[in-house]
């Protein structure tokens, strides 16, 4: 068996020399995907000595034919310059280059989450489709729509890390989308949440002094760490507080916590390593009940000075006030936001719970649950409701 | 994105606008032929921008049936009464917004009809549900 992982790791690295012999970006990436094609057909399950030569040189040649037969009339002499296989340096900016030109912001975030996962990730176009339950045809017109929306524009300097740090953070959110424990996944199939890990460990590689490339990785590692005490058997959601921490994978936290502490270091703070701060302090605690919410409202403070305007962290403030202020104090931060705000009747319902009205709590559950993003949360909100109206005849 | 249904409805409708009060056999061939490629322009579209799930057409007939205990036959109410709501078909789409979906929708609904006017037929949008978000 060829390494998936190999043909994976090469596939930015491939495309990186071929944009540095002046491919042009779009061009570039079909010649890989069909050097890598044909790679799985010819390699007959054992991989040649010089992987990567192998490759460079299809994938060269793959793009002189289409270039060859796309230009047959008017042949136009490209410059190719002939360069030494690039070191470890280049292969670094080389990921930066590529990463930043598919999370380019005019592109919209779901075609730059499927760019990357191709041209970086490496995955196929049909691995990227049954992620995201669409048509094989629709995925790929998808991608060589964000491919010619890219044309034209400028490829020699890497762009913004903001732009592919939000890239990664919105491929890494939607991870539930490629693992559902309720389908019959098979193997070859995306694991966005992993792939956004990967996409991350190889930015990080490449700007090991930018603390929010690091403090993502944190935040990704803190946050999957509990993913086998996140769903049940069944698919149900379990909250934080009700998860069985001795499933959390402890040595990703413990990486999570070392990259935050190097982050941190830096001395320059973005929201990103505030977020993997108050993660950390939540997979810090051994039960529920211990959790040091005085420093995760601490946390939250700061991240409400580096994004004042984002509702959803005074949301989750209002539950970190809550815990140390009392739930009518967090209720009165709720009162202020937006009725319209997703989860805020469930953050409500949760505050009326602690503060012992279970009657409004019931009623907010239900509410929350009508507009509830996901079949999971809406089915964990009912059931909230049904518990608080359970006990209620229990008293009666 | 998020994905949404473009449902359309035989009947059971907001009253319709006058242009799709008629049937089709009151059209002229060509007219028919016309609104046929319009809306396969319109999955086209849809594809091209990467937006295309599925579009599928419902026959008329149909039964209500359900579970009625073991060993007896499934039940049903018999043939649909004319006032009750009667799905034709749908189209499934995968888009960035709500206002893109119903841009998408009124897109559809712009079919050619009658003289060629278009038909300014109702369609119901329903979101699907989503994945529950990791970061909690």
């Amino acid at each position: 068996m060829i390494d998936d992982h190999l043909l994976r790791d090469l596939t930015p690295q491939i495309l990186g020399v071929l944009v540095r012999r002046g491919a042009d970006f779009a061009a570039a990436e079909d010649a890989v995907q069909d050097a890598l094609i044909e790679a799985v057909r010819r390699w007959d399950g054992e991989a040649p000595d010089d992987p990567k030569g192998w490759l460079v040189t299809v994938a060269w040649r793959k793009f002189l034919d289409a270039r060859r037969s796309a230009s047959a009339r008017a042949v136009r002499e490209i410059a190719v310059r002939r360069e030494p296989a690039p070191g470890a340096t280049e292969q670094a900016d080389d990921t930066l280059l590529l990463l930043s030109r598919c999370c380019h912001p005019a592109l919209s975030p779901a075609s730059a989450v499927a760019l990357t996962l191709r041209a970086v990730g490496g995955l196929t176009t049909a691995q990227i489709a049954r992620a995201f339950l669409v048509p094989e045809s629709t995925m790929a017109q998808r991608i060589s729509r964000a491919k010619r929306t890219l044309a034209g524009e400028r490829f020699e300097r890497p762009g913004d890390v903001r732009a592919v740090l939000r890239v990664l953070y919105l491929m890494f959110d939607q991870g539930f989308a490629g693992v559902n424990p309720g389908s019959n996944r098979s193997v070859g199939d995306a694991d966005l949440a992993a792939e956004a890990i990967r996409l991350a460990r190889q930015l990080v590689a490449s700007v090991p002094r930018d603390p929010e490339a690091t403090g993502l990785l944190a935040l990704m590692l803190l946050h999957h760490a509990r993913r086998a005490a996140r769903l049940d058997a069944s698919g149900g959601l379990v909250p934080l507080a009700r998860q069985d921490r001795s499933r959390w994978d402890t040595a990703m936290i413990a990486e999570g916590v070392e990259l935050l502490q190097g982050a941190l270091a830096l001395d320059r703070l973005g929201e990103y390593q505030a977020q993997a701060a108050i993660a950390a302090l939540h997979d810090d605690a051994a039960s529920a009940e211990e959790t040091d919410w005085p420093q995760i409202l601490e946390w939250f403070d700061e991240l409400t000075r580096l994004v004042p305007d984002s509702p959803v962290v005074a949301l989750n403030r209002a539950v970190a006030v809550g815990h140390v202020d009392g739930p009518l104090a967090g209720l009165r931060l709720v009162e202020q936001l937006d009725p319209g705000l997703p989860r805020r009747d469930a953050v409500a319902a949760y505050l009326y719970e602690r503060a012992g009205d279970h009657t409004e709590a019931a009623r907010l559950y239900a509410v929350a649950a009508e507009t509830a993003p996901s079949l999971a949360e809406r089915a964990h909100l009912v059931k909230q409701a049904a518990r608080l109206h359970q006990a209620r005849r229990a008293q009666s | 994105m998020a994905k949404y249904l473009l449902l359309k409805h035989y009947r059971g409708g907001p009253r319709p606008h006058p242009n799709a009060e008629g049937t089709m056999e009151e059209w002229t061939p060509e007219e028919i032929t016309a609104h046929v490629a319009f809306m396969q322009q319109v999955a086209d579209d849809l594809r091209e921008r990467g937006e295309f799930v599925d579009a599928q057409a419902l026959a008329p007939e149909g039964e209500f049936v359900r579970y009625d205990g073991e060993g007896r036959p499934p039940v049903t109410d018999g043939p649909f009464a004319e006032t009750k709501d009667l799905i034709a078909g749908w189209m499934i789409i995968d888009v960035e917004s709500k206002e893109r979906a119903y841009e998408a929708a009124a897109y559809l609904s712009s079919a050619p009809g009658k003289g060629g006017e278009p038909l300014h037929e109702w369609l119901e949008v329903r979101p699907f549900y989503g994945e529950p978000s990791v970061v909690e």
